[in-house]
């Protein structure tokens, strides 16, 4: 005899029934509600049991698929899991609370929901759990002794779920398999609604007596085959949304959409199989696929968002060289950064990211804390110095002891106090949602009075006036409004080089009050340039660069970067002269030989070593903002490089036009007041502060929030990431950190800042072009609607009339796509750095037109 | 007129055939990336010489 496992549904194999303990007559079985039941393999029995003993039995009462098969169940070890992810994803909110979020797998149903919420919330220790059907994703918070992700891991595990911890890889796949799936169903009801009106344009043009009835039937039966696919396949989405709002009895844009569908598919059924009334197979085709026709370049565009996300990782080390019998011996093991201890000892190679916080303890170095900090020049750092976990080591090799874990050091922190401000955010979208709901409500009422008046005065009447409201009102202009506009901006403005993110961007841009700018790599480029050269000896200034930049050739140090980089510009040819052994010291500079003379770059006690000494200290006070560099060789001086930061190009034009709007702009900088003040006078920024910390930052910008300002926030780096997602929109700059990217609600991936002045432009254009749609909708529902309640209206004639007010919307938003030739800011020659980004993602948008 | 009655089933298998090629066009990943091919057709003629040597060798059997 074979049967199927009660649990997983798999056949139970034929050698089981040999069993020994079974009354049965099988090896395994649990008894569920007092019943015997049969089980394919241990892994089966033993979840099965785990539920049954936990008292949660119910599930297989309330289930309506099968259980994940063990083996699936097992596949993944649980301390593989463990080990690299979950130390970077906890979060401790206070001392000893813990939060993560897990990606579920094998969610089906309700009852998945209600087994794994109940499960959790047994378990000791846990506060509180949180499990999103559509996203897959577990959110769970709890106090550190008592309870451990090992803990939960192992609870989902018994009861037949694989959790991993959320991470942007495989949310990047996800989102890529979703984008396919979204594809495959818009062609289908593309290909569906050409072919449908195929059948539907006869029947409308036919006069009487020109078609018989059996070809008229055969018109609507074979438009009732294809009409099939496009609701059972491609509407799924908005019969899931549906599903959903009404389950959270919000009900969204999705409900009347899918009430739509549904009613009018069901009435244009009815007729085909009774041979007479009317059908809607085009209107319903159709409309399908304008509406899978926005969601898809909604979705387009959030999936190039996706890149920035992995990049992130980066930011945050996995693992860590620790050097576990230090003193005695040099050896290194791969750890995870999660596992380091207080006092542990971990040897950092140039060019790593610092896996957590640490003293130096041998060798010196200098480190990139450009993420930490935005403070762009690189720091030096030597024996005793303090490491910040996140920086990048950026020359020479040192072993540090780690003064913190890594779930405690100063990256993790700036990551906490980005979860901790994200959480009053979505209050427009609730509020989008609330009015949606509504105005759906009411028009569900509406249909039902009129099918209920209808039926007092002429029954046979009611059911078709009914499906013809829905038809006619049925929210196709009302629901593409806002996303059709939005879409075409979007679209628009990925070709300038923004990537718009959170679709609120544009319209809470439009309503900002005061516009909030960070310094560096906001205002500023974000790494030195050479500002000026100081001639010092007898060689020119083109030899002094070329030696300068042979030199620097083999160093990744940003000021070796700024000197290439003027080389390139100058257009010097540094692979002729080549340099010996160039020897780099730390914190001092670089030496090397050069056509037999010796040559030293550096900090000028450095260089006088060699080259003699020499009054070349300058008492320019600019100088104290900017980086000196020294270039000597044997005996003689040769020239002094002064590199800063400089100001963008276009800085000083984005300012103005937000201040010709009317906008209230503001400088928010972490460095000195002083610098901060020098570059807002010279944009023209009356507001700028200075000595501002992250928290400082967040702080003043919640108190902005608080007198009512609407704040537009512009910054890079992951010490702006908390506020950037207070702020009610946030921008990023696309050169910036990933953290700061991901926390922001766009982001400026052309890297010129004047491109928030085009985000701002189309910004007033679509809430312009939403107002005319939403107008325009309105107006069509005020007469159409009525119309259709008294009867007025054909069906047929109501479908045209539908499809029509959706194609003016989408016509109307389309125009947003058009990018207007001149602009104010044009004249500001583009930042060259950053015009590969731009030409870049312009031109890939032009391919895949 | 009476044709009709053969060729609307015939259109309708054929659109169903139609989306059997476009999934199986779809599964074997034609489709994901729509803006790469067409950037690679122009990016042959700035391929270093030598690579194109050794393309064009592997594709000369052996002898």
């Amino acid at each position: 005899m074979t049967s199927a496992c009660f649990h997983c549904g798999l056949p139970v194999p034929a050698n089981a029934a040999v069993g020994t303990d079974t009354d049965a007559g099988m090896r395994w079985t649990v008894v569920i509600a007092g019943k015997r039941q049969p089980m394919c393999c241990p892994g089966c029995q033993a979840v099965a049991q785990s539920i049954v003993d936990n008292g949660l039995a119910d599930y297989y009462d309330t289930r309506t698929g099968f259980g994940a098969t063990a083996g699936d169940a097992m596949l993944v070890p649980p301390e593989l899991l463990f080990d690299d992810a979950i130390a970077q994803t906890e979060a401790g909110v206070g001392e000893s609370i813990d939060e993560a979020i897990f990606s579920i797998e094998g969610i089906r149903c309700g009852a998945c929901v209600w087994l794994i919420e109940r499960r959790l919330a047994r378990l000791p220790g846990v506060l509180s759990v949180d499990m999103n059907v559509a996203t897959e994703r577990l959110q769970m918070r709890w106090t550190r002794p008592t309870c451990q992700s090992g803990v939960i891991l192992k609870a989902l595990r018994e009861i037949g779920y694989v959790a991993f911890t959320f991470d942007p890889v495989t949310h990047g796949a996800r989102l890529e398999q979703s984008r396919k799936t979204l594809f495959r169903r818009l062609f289908i009801a593309g290909l569906l609604m050409m072919q449908v009106m195929m059948y539907a344009l006869p029947v409308y043009l036919a006069t009487d007596g020109t078609m018989d009835r059996s070809m008229e039937d055969l018109m609507r039966w074979a438009g009732l085959l294809l009409t099939l696919p496009a609701v059972l396949y491609s509407a799924q989405p908005f019969f899931k949304g549906a599903w959903v709002a009404l389950k959270n009895r919000m009900p969204g844009m999705d409900v009347p959409v899918a009430l739509g569908i549904s009613a009018a598919f069901l009435g244009s059924v009815d007729a085909t199989l009774r041979g007479a009334g009317d059908v809607y197979f085009d209107s319903i085709t159709m409309f399908i696929f304008l509406l899978l026709c926005s969601r898809y370049l909604e979705l387009v565009a959030r999936r190039k968002a996706a890149s920035a996300l992995d990049d992130l990782q980066r930011a945050l080390p996995a693992s860590a060289l620790l050097m576990p019998d230090y003193p005695n011996r040099r050896d290194t093991v791969l750890v995870a950064a999660g596992q380091l201890r207080e006092g542990d000892v971990i040897l950092i190679r140039p060019g790593d990211a610092i896996a957590t916080d640490g003293v130096v303890l041998e060798g010196a170095t200098s480190i990139d804390a450009s993420l930490l900090t935005g403070e762009s020049r690189a720091q030096q750092k030597s024996i005793g110095a303090d490491l910040p976990g996140g920086a990048i080591n950026v020359s020479q090799p040192v072993t540090v002891r780690v003064s913190r874990p890594a779930d405690k050091s100063t990256l993790s922190v700036l990551v906490k106090l980005i979860e901790r401000s994200g959480q009053g955010k979505p209050r427009l979208a609730m509020w989008a949602d609330r009015a949606a709901a509504w105005f759906v409500t009411v028009l569900l009422l509406f249909a039902v009075l009129v099918f209920l008046v209808w039926h007092a005065i002429d029954p046979a009447r009611a059911w078709p006036i009914a499906i013809a409201v829905m038809v006619v009102s049925c929210p196709c202009a009302l629901s593409l409004a806002t996303p059709a506009a939005l879409a075409a901006a979007t679209d628009r403005l990925v070709r300038q080089g923004a990537l718009i993110v959170q679709s609120h961007v544009l319209e809470t841009l439009d309503r900002a009050t005061h516009i909030v700018f960070d310094k560096t790599g906001t205002l500023t480029a974000g790494k030195p340039v050479l500002l000026h050269t100081q001639i010092l000896g007898a060689s020119a200034f083109r030899r002094c660069l070329q030696i300068a930049a042979a030199l620097e050739a083999s160093s990744a140090h940003p000021l070796a970067a700024a000197i290439s980089q003027a080389a390139r510009e100058t257009e010097l040819s540094v692979q002729d002269c080549l340099v010996s052994a160039p020897e780099h010291v730390a914190g001092q500079g670089v030496e090397g030989v050069l056509e037999g003379v010796r040559y030293r770059l550096g900090r000028a006690a450095y260089v006088a070593e060699i080259a003699g000494v020499a009054d070349v200290t300058t008492s320019d006070p600019a100088a104290a903002e900017m980086s000196s560099i020294y270039l000597g060789g044997d005996g003689n001086w040769l020239a002094r490089f002064d590199l800063a930061d400089g100001v963008r190009t276009d800085a000083a034009a984005v300012v103005r036009y937000f201040r010709s709007l009317g906008k209230t702009v503001i400088l928010l900088s972490g460095d000195a007041q002083m610098v901060a003040q020098k570059i807002g006078d010279s944009l023209g920024i009356a507001h700028a502060l200075g000595d501002h910390l992250p928290q400082d930052k967040l702080n003043y910008v919640q108190a902005l929030q608080a007198s009512g300002a609407v704040v537009a926030m512009v910054g890079d780096g992951i010490n702006d990431a908390a506020v950037l997602r207070a702020a009610d929109v946030s921008f990023a700059m696309g050169s910036g950190a990933a953290l700061a990217q991901m926390n922001a609600d766009c982001v400026l991936l052309s890297g010129k800042l004047s491109t928030l002045c085009e985000v701002a432009e189309t910004a007033t254009q679509t809430v312009g072009v939403i107002r005319q749609n939403l107008a325009w909708a309105t107006l069509y529902n005020l007469i159409a609607i009525p119309a259709a309640a008294f009867g007025l209206l054909n069906p047929w004639l109501s479908g045209i009339g539908m499809s029509l007010s959706s194609a003016v919307v989408v016509l109307n938003a389309l125009r947003l796509r058009r990018i207007p030739k001149m602009h104010q800011w044009d004249d500001i020659s583009p930042d060259e750095a950053s015009a590969p980004a731009a030409l870049s993602a312009h031109s890939l948008f032009e391919q895949g037109r | 007129m009476e044709s009709l009655y053969l060729l609307v089933p015939l259109s309708i298998i054929i659109v169903f055939i139609a989306i059997r090629v476009f999934f199986a066009m779809s599964d074997s990943g034609q489709f994901d990336d729509m803006v790469g091919p067409s950037l690679r057709l122009l990016h042959d003629d700035d391929r270093p010489v030598t690579a194109d040597k050794k393309d064009f060798e592997k594709e000369v059997p052996e002898v």
